[in-house]
């Protein structure tokens, strides 16, 4: 796959951290986060954040020592807590962009009770409620200083 | 190019209402924005990716967002972060549209508090502007807080939801006062605009038109009343003659060209950053430390409202993403009382409950939503759950919190970029102790549960306050009693670079009624508005 500016080791690796990030489910039936659609969702999301992308890939390569494919299942998973431990500030734009990317895919959204769309023009509805439960609050003298 | 009347520059808040209330003369009026007009259908709550663009091109961060109409803002030597918006409308296309008015004792802090210094005006002054902008912008709310004097917004207030009522429910219980918010959100049709259907997501914009930001509030009218309004001009300095009089203005227009606009007028309303930026890039001749700076005060006394917030999570499912952010306020605590140990006070504003992907987001953050294996389940655990108690203090002015320019950093036609020098002070950090340690108990009252805090919030610099404040004293203050300049007597200062004191609320209300209250000054003294 031929990326704008990720070479195509660092696709691998994204694509490796996606999963680490966001396994899949048997539970929930749901893929992980390096499901085909999901992922090249998340390639064309990178362009704005394209120096913390670059920085992030590069900070995750240099802690894994080694291709983050070159790891094993268990390398994988104890890698992803130490990084998620540390909290790298260019890690934390890596796993954001993973998230918005997952939990916008519509299987993703349906699996959790929400409609897959967007939130114009249809919008929700909020209880209107009974303001009845102010009262206490309008038997209250004015609370203001006035300074005249 | 002829000469016109007024220029202003600027297109948010204040500068939309003062061309609209000066529209009326008949003057030839110009206003020159550096941003483009918001197509309703770009709003990010119009596409699947809505969560997303608040990280990208509706970013509340200039510096994260970059857009071309930007400008850069170093705030390295700040806690709290700029937070703006440049385009048609400024800052309100992104604002929550929380919209309370300050208190009669929030100009009256010397006499009443014994600090920083009493405003010239007074909230009576400003009662009848407040109330115009209500009708101009379509505000809800509800007649009868006891915290304010008696006013009555034109729309009935937004929906409570489940959020709102366990809120209230925690209030009584702590014999605390509460209200529903006033909010620049239409809750029924008005004047045009429709009623708010509880998109969820309108800090970044209203794709419905239901926030009253001011690109679909006052300038069309003003627009139709013969005000010209150019977009994407930056303005680079406000020119001035031998005698110290504004000239006009240097600005680059869409395509780079360098224009000059020659006026008799000019009315600033770039912000509390963007109008002493502005102000300091137009030093030289008779203003070598720049324009109407002979009190040294442009730039200084810089006013945000340090902020917090108080997360927490009950059992029930609560609003959540749908609904406007924030639904209810309570004024408890803004009034001064000495045993608090600190001066002045804060507003309690509560957040219904966050977008879905960003909630666990920040949970991840904390590490609530693990990486890898638990994911799903903790994803779905934290989900829907959460509403927040936000603290918003009072900002004393302190001459050392500035704007000044920085000596590196240009945006993109090469202009200095202004650099911010703030510190919290002791009186703001006690108001947000206390603010926190009552929030937990608002929390605990409402039967919350794993509390996350953070204080102080650090991108929370959307209130940019004080930095040409008003006065009669030329020595201590930059604009007069109406507005004008002590230096300049055709340059008029309209936004919130005015404010003596910051107040304890969100100040969009206020920066509009005293744009109003200006604009109405200048009319009735248009035959002498020199003298």
């Amino acid at each position: 796959m031929v990326h704008p500016f990720l070479s195509e080791a660092a696709v691998d690796d994204l694509r490796c951290l996606a999963a680490m990030i966001i396994p899949a489910s048997s539970r929930f039936g749901l893929p992980a986060a390096d499901d085909p659609v999901i992922f090249t969702d998340l390639l064309g999301s990178l362009e704005h954040d394209r120096i913390e992308v670059e920085a992030g890939l590069a900070h995750v390569r240099a802690k894994a020592g080694r291709g983050l494919m070159a790891l094993d299942a268990a390398g994988r998973a104890a890698l992803g807590q130490a990084l998620q431990a540390e909290g790298e500030a260019n890690v934390a734009v890596l796993s954001r962009l993973v998230m918005l990317a997952y939990y916008r895919d519509d299987r993703v959204v349906r699996s959790l009770g929400l409609e897959p769309r967007a939130p114009f023009p249809k919008g929700h509805e909020v209880v209107a409620g009974d303001w009845s439960l102010l009262d206490p609050v309008r038997a209250r003298r004015p609370m203001w200083r006035d300074p005249r | 190019m002829d000469t016109v009347d007024v220029l202003i520059i600027g297109s948010g808040a204040s500068g939309a209402a003062v061309a609209w209330s000066l529209a009326e003369t008949r003057m030839r009026i110009v206003c020159l924005e550096q941003g483009e007009w918001q197509k309703p259908s770009d709003f990010p709550s119009t596409g699947r990716d809505w969560e997303a663009r608040r990280f990208t091109d509706f970013a509340s961060s200039p510096n994260q967002r970059r857009r071309a109409s930007d400008y850069p803002v170093n705030d390295d030597d700040s806690p709290i972060k700029v937070v703006n918006f440049n385009g048609v409308g400024g800052g309100t296309v992104m604002f929550t549209a929380h919209f309370p008015r300050l208190h009669p004792s929030d100009f009256r802090v010397k006499t009443l508090d014994g600090v920083a210094d009493d405003w010239p005006i007074d909230y009576f002054t400003l009662e009848k502007f407040y109330a115009l902008n209500d009708r101009m912008t379509g505000v809800s709310g509800m007649a009868g807080d006891p915290a304010y004097p008696p006013h009555e917004p034109p729309m009935p207030p937004l929906p409570m939801g489940r959020t709102g009522r366990r809120i209230g429910e925690a209030m009584n219980r702590l014999g605390w006062h509460w209200w529903p918010s006033e909010a620049a959100i239409a809750t029924r049709e008005w004047e045009g605009r429709a009623a708010c259907i509880n998109i969820g997501h309108c800090t970044p914009g209203c794709a419905q038109g239901a926030k009253g930001s001011t690109d679909i509030t006052y300038w069309p009218l003003a627009i139709r009343a013969g005000v010209e309004l150019r977009t994407n001009c930056r303005v680079r300095e406000i020119t001035h003659d031998a005698t110290g009089m504004a000239t006009g203005a240097i600005y680059y227009d869409r395509d780079g060209n360098e224009v000059f606009q020659p006026a008799h007028v000019v009315v600033v309303a770039c912000n509390g950053v963007g109008t002493p930026r502005l102000l300091l890039n137009s030093a030289g001749g008779k203003h070598p430390d720049g324009l109407a700076n002979s009190s040294g005060m442009v730039g200084r006394n810089l006013m945000f409202h340090p902020w917090a917030v108080v997360n927490g999570y009950v059992e029930e499912k609560l609003d959540g993403h749908r609904g406007s952010p924030l639904c209810l306020w309570s004024q408890e605590f803004y009034e001064s009382d000495a045993s608090r140990g600190f001066v002045r006070g804060y507003e309690f504003q509560f957040g219904r409950g966050v977008q879905v992907i960003t909630e666990g987001i920040q949970n991840m953050g904390l590490g609530r939503v693990p990486w890898g294996e638990g994911h799903h389940e903790a994803f779905r655990h934290w989900s829907g759950r959460r509403f927040s108690v936000e603290v918003c203090c009072e900002d004393l002015p302190e001459e050392h919190n500035r704007v000044t320019l920085d000596p590196v950093l240009v945006d993109g036609h090469g202009v200095p970029a202004p650099k911010i020098s703030y510190r919290i002070s002791e009186n703001s950090q006690a108001m947000l102790s206390h603010g926190v340690a009552h929030g937990k108990r608002i929390m605990e009252a409402a039967g919350a549960s794993d509390l996350s805090i953070t204080c102080p919030v650090p991108v929370a610099g959307w209130h940019l306050l004080g930095t040409c404040r008003m006065g009669t004293d030329p020595a201590r203050s930059v604009v007069n009693q109406w507005g004008r300049c002590h230096d300049v007597k055709n340059l008029f200062i309209v936004d919130g670079s005015v404010f003596v004191t910051s107040g304890g609320v969100n100040p969009t209300t206020t920066i509009q009624a005293i744009a109003l209250y200006i604009a109405d000054q200048m009319k009735q003294r248009l035959a002498n508005l020199f003298d």
